[in-house]
């Protein structure tokens, strides 16, 4: 035992393990499981291991209930990452992760080492990280702390991922007072690997060498994990900030590609949350097995490091592997020729035992069963909030004295403004691989070699989850896959990262459960099974909780990447149409809406949100991807944020064109024009249709049975104009409209 | 023609350099690893961008002490063709194989976006299938791509024509003196340029702007070497 | 013997300083509006054996112009002091 290390007697006594955030009873399991008392050691790995960061003990008994299968998933959930087949022997492995803790402390280093920990997930795997996607959730710009969190934050994912050289394409920005204390860093990598390289994180053999590699262990980030799953702003500021270093984090993908490569890897995990332990823990886990290892071998960066130290850093960019035995020399080698250092630190046994040795002798030794499978699971109680019940219907009606002044304003709030200033960050384009940029409804990058191209796109409205649990989980889900489903691409399937409040608050625990049997539904509907994941709790503080925001990541396949489409008109007079029910949208109102929050917020969240129908949905999306891969289709957007005004506007900027819209065969009051305009009823797309194809488009278009509209045409005078029969109803230039999207962030961050 | 990209430990479009090359100009392109003593065999040598070393210290610092770094030297004493891309430029800049050095950009941001050059110099041997005045549209990304040089140094590369690419009118994304975007040396085998070419060689990138630079090369060595 | 050099790299006052600049306006939002210009710079320190206080000056006047600095926009000093176990 290390000098100053509290005895057994005193981590019983003084309930040192509180500290750690164990409960007695679980103190009391633990002694009943190794049957006697832990010592230090033992009660900080076990401390980590059963947080809810890594055991996921809340939310485990809700993540059962995903579809995780299907005839295209090579690998669910469990792993580092998920697996999907896209054919021809080759595979997409993908997963999100929060680092919303971390980056309220320290948003630069807290939002990039995000983005390394789910790199590593990526290449672990021994897929070759191809892209990079962030959602992101902040309050309001007008307020000085989170404008610096939001630029910290952008600056620490630029400054990550252009490094290391994996281009950020796609994400998204939302900003609501509901994040100010609690700002959301999702992070998501997707990589591409031959079927036949897949590695996996399992540690069997016995005598097989166990490696750690990378970067040096310090004191960093120690009980991490456990404090991420701390309310109590105090209490997460306990945890150091981990620092990362995305040039090592480079060197380490390379040579552990290089080494899985080999075919001389056994298992391969990264150390993240809880470092050390959970990964060791975890591998011999899955493969039923036990591991030996001697900490005083761990190289270290700092001087007097105790075992329990050893086992909880989280310093990152390290990884830890086993080895065919006699094979050590092949990592020593590649890892050399990498300037890195790879060490053996134990072995692999079969005695099911996490034994941990330093200079006293064994300084732990638990059965992985008791830290793995053991780890408690809370079945938490849930209740129904009363606000849900004194939702009001949906309005359709609302005042607006000018709607181009109305549509310029929501254009300039910072949801819904262009994200250029974010991703003008971001190298988007290293690997010559990316075909649609950040910008459009989803980003696509190309499967070298072939002639097909991956879609990618993260979704999540969590004010929508918060009027509506069920059909907002259900909803982002939806969103994602229309935003594949405009770009050309099918939906393949989905990684989610659940961000929610204090799950020990019964009406937080009822929107995390019940959005996410949404999410279920939805993700039956469209054949997107949920591969892999990540669930953060705890986002609150003073007592707020952020809205339950799950967030979506989805991927989908364009076998020819001729199909890729984007969301810019393309030429004067083509047609434009509504794919999706007029009528349905109008009704639907403004409840849930970003013009409510713009023009209304005291109201915004007092209404029910529009009706949603799941296989109204999915015929719709089926119909269009149709469309686009007959050849019918110039462009296409969907209809999300601000509403259809919001959504044309966005086209017409994107293209420098305008549109001549007229809308007569509805028997439009004006009292229906805001919910018409403004309204965010789902299951709509905009489409410009080639016009030399506009016969046979609405030739088929009526054969599939989909509702659709002619909503006018593309005007090379770029002033977007909507009349009805009444006369002009809007009338704004494409440049003024323009001005007020690109402008409004830049105005709040130079 | 071949061609041979350095790879630094951090080296990031040493893959899209080569792909770049083989798809503008149909001849092979070798990776070079930076402990590399000897590049007897290459016509050109691309420093690719990256971020070598991390760009620890300053951008391209340490990078020039690497072994290979002489025998980049002994090419270019040679009169062979280099080309600095991004971080390549750098590199060069820190070697003084070019003049001048390359700041933190003013808005202290990283910045990646496609824009406007115009190709001052379309005489060069990298340049001359472009026409002098030309706008071409080429991606950037960097965070240190500001180019300075003193008053004399800017004055000798004005008059001796070495400035190759300036930021369109109202696009410099960072600083650079006299909207500096390419210089080539003296001697005119030497060019390095912030922007990157080779991600501007396909429909599908978005730009086929960046080709001409590697078939004028390409020309430029054939005509050298009397090969059609 | 063993010495530690302080050395201080700054831009020279002839370059802009983009960093110094953004940080003098935010002093003077701030209302440090006597704040009249910042130069940001790089600190670094450096832990050298050599036969003397001479030697090692010489040591650290190298390895700053060698690589420590960029000769054509920064300039550096630094201090030495001998490190006493």
């Amino acid at each position: 035992m290390a000098a100053h290390e509290p005895s057994i007697e005193q981590v019983k006594s003084e309930k040192i393990y509180r500290q750690f955030g164990l409960t007695d009873a679980e103190y009391d399991r633990i002694v009943e499981l190794i049957g006697r008392m832990p010592n230090y050691v033992e009660t900080g790995i076990f401390s980590v291991l059963w947080s809810e960061h890594c055991s996921y003990k809340s939310s485990k008994p809700v993540l059962r209930r995903f579809p995780t299968d299907g005839p295209q998933v090579l690998q669910g959930p469990g792993e580092n990452a998920g697996i999907v087949d896209i054919g021809d022997g080759q595979a997409v492995v993908f997963k999100i992760e929060s680092h919303n803790h971390p980056t309220a402390i320290e948003p630069y280093q807290g939002a990039a080492t995000g983005v390394g920990g789910i790199i590593r997930d990526i290449f672990t795997m021994g897929a070759r990280p191809v892209a990079l996607l962030n959602s992101l959730r902040f309050g309001p710009l007008d307020d000085k702390r989170n404008r610096y969190l939001f630029g910290h934050s952008v600056a620490g994912i630029g400054g990550y991922g252009n490094c290391i050289g994996i281009p950020t394409v796609g994400g998204e920005v939302v900003f609501d007072e509901r994040y100010s204390q609690n700002p959301l860093v999702n992070a998501m990598c997707v990589g591409l690997i031959d079927q036949g390289q897949i590695a996996k994180g399992y540690a069997s053999g016995v005598g097989n060498p166990v490696l750690v590699v990378g970067a040096k262990t310090g004191r960093d980030g120690i009980h991490g994990a456990t404090f991420a799953s701390a309310e109590d702003p105090h209490e997460k500021e306990r945890s150091a900030v981990q620092v990362g270093d995305p040039f090592m984090e480079k060197l380490l993908m390379e040579a552990c590609l290089e080494l899985i490569a080999t075919g001389k890897v056994v298992g391969i995990q990264d150390m993240g949350a809880a470092g050390l332990t959970s990964s060791s823990a975890e591998m011999a886990s899955r493969a039923g097995s036990g591991l030996t290892m001697d900490v005083t071998k761990v190289p270290r960066r700092e001087e007097g490091m105790t075992a329990y130290e050893i086992m909880l850093s989280e310093s990152q960019e390290r990884m830890l592997v086993v080895m065919q035995q006699g094979e050590e020399h092949i990592a020593f080698d590649i890892f050399e020729k990498w300037g890195l250092e790879a060490t053996v630190i134990g072995n692999v046994t079969d005695d099911g035992m996490l034994r941990v040795l330093d200079d006293d002798g064994i300084a732990a030794e638990i059965p992985v069963t008791a830290l793995v499978d053991e780890a408690p699971v809370l079945s938490r109680p849930s209740l129904r909030p009363g606000y849900l019940d004194e939702l009001l219907p949906s309005p359709r009606a609302w005042q607006v004295e000018d709607y181009g002044q109305a549509l310029h304003t929501l254009l300039s709030t910072p949801t819904i403004a262009s994200k250029a200033w974010v991703y003008h960050q971001y190298d988007a384009l290293v690997r010559t691989e990316t075909f649609v940029p950040p910008g459009s409804d989803a980003a696509v990058v190309g499967v070298p070699g072939t002639k097909k191209a991956l879609a990618l796109v993260t979704d999540g409205n969590g004010r929508q989850v918060y009027l509506n649990p069920e059909q907002g989980g259900a909803m982002a889900v939806a969103e994602a896959a229309r935003n594949l489903v405009v770009t050309g691409a099918k939906p393949l399937a989905v990684t989610d990262c659940l961000n929610y409040g204090n799950p020990e608050k019964l009406d937080v625990f009822y929107q995390f459960e019940t959005s996410a049997q949404g999410i279920s539904e939805a993700c039956r509907v469209f054949e997107t099974p949920v591969i892999s994941g990540n669930v953060s709790l705890y986002n609150e503080s003073r007592g707020v909780d952020i809205y339950p925001t799950p967030v979506i990541g989805m991927v989908g396949l364009l076998e020819d990447v001729a199909h890729i489409t984007t969301s810019k008109w393309k030429a004067a007079e083509n047609p434009l149409y509504l794919l999706g029910d007029l009528q349905k949208g109008i009704d639907g109102g403004l409840g849930g809406s970003e013009f409510l929050r713009a023009f209304a917020i005291d109201q915004a969240l007092l209404y029910q949100l529009p009706e949603f129908d799941l296989a109204e949905e999915k015929q719709i999306q089926d119909a269009c991807l149709l469309a686009i891969h007959k050849g019918f289709i110039a462009a296409a957007h969907d209809v999300s944020d601000g509403g259809l005004l919001v959504a044309l506007a966005e086209m017409a900027i994107d293209g420098g064109l305008g549109a001549n819209l007229t809308l007569t065969k509805w028997d439009l009051n004006e009292a229906s024009l805001a919910s018409l305009f403004f309204g965010e009823a789902p299951s709509r797309i905009v489409v410009e249709v080639h016009r030399d194809k506009e016969e046979a488009f609405l030739k088929w278009i009526r054969q599939t049975g989909t509702s659709h509209l002619r909503l006018g045409e593309v005007t090379r005078d770029a002033v977007l104009r909507v009349s009805s029969d009444d006369g002009v109803l809007l009338e704004a230039s494409v440049d003024s409209l323009k001005n007020a999207w690109q402008g409004a962030i830049p105005a709040w961050m130079n | 023609m071949k061609t041979a990209v350095i790879q630094f430990p951090g080296s990031n479009c040493d893959e899209d350099a080569v792909k770049a090359v083989v798809a503008t100009t149909g001849e092979a392109a070798d990776l070079v690893w930076y402990t590399e003593e000897k590049l007897d065999d290459y016509d050109l040598v691309i420093v690719p961008g990256g971020f070598s070393y991390g760009d620890y210290l300053r951008a391209g610092a340490i990078a020039r002490f690497s072994p290979v770094m002489k025998a980049v030297q002994d090419h270019a004493r040679k009169g062979k063709y280099v080309l600095g891309i991004c971080n390549g430029f750098q590199i060069l800049t820190e070697a003084g194989l070019l003049p001048g050095a390359l700041r933190h950009n003013e808005s202290l941001m990283f910045q990646s976006m496609t824009l406007g050059l115009v190709v001052e110099n379309a005489a060069t041997k990298f340049t001359h299938h472009y026409d002098s005045g030309e706008t071409i549209r080429i991606p950037i990304a960097h965070g240190e791509g500001n180019y300075f040089a003193d008053e004399a140094t800017l004055r000798s590369l004005e008059a001796n024509d070495q400035i190759v690419f300036r930021y369109a009118n109202g696009e410099n994304p960072n600083g650079s003196v006299a909207d500096i975007a390419g210089i080539i040396n003296d001697k005119g085998n030497v060019l390095g340029m912030m922007p990157h070419p080779e991600r501007a060689v396909s429909e599908l990138l978005g730009s086929t702007d960046g080709k001409r630079l590697f078939t004028s090369i390409l020309t430029s060595w054939r005509d050298a070497h009397g090969r059609a | 013997m063993e010495f530690q050099a302080k050395i201080n790299v700054t831009l020279k006052d002839s370059v802009l300083d983009p960093q110094g600049k953004a940080v003098t306006h935010a002093l003077h939002a701030l209302h440090y509006e006597s704040v009249s210009d910042v130069r940001i710079g790089k600190y670094m320190e450096v832990r050298l054996e050599a036969e003397s206080a001479v030697k090692a000056t010489e040591l650290v006047h190298g390895m700053c112009e060698e690589l420590l600095t960029n000769p054509v926009i920064e300039k550096y000093s630094f201090e030495l002091v001998e490190v006493v176990s």
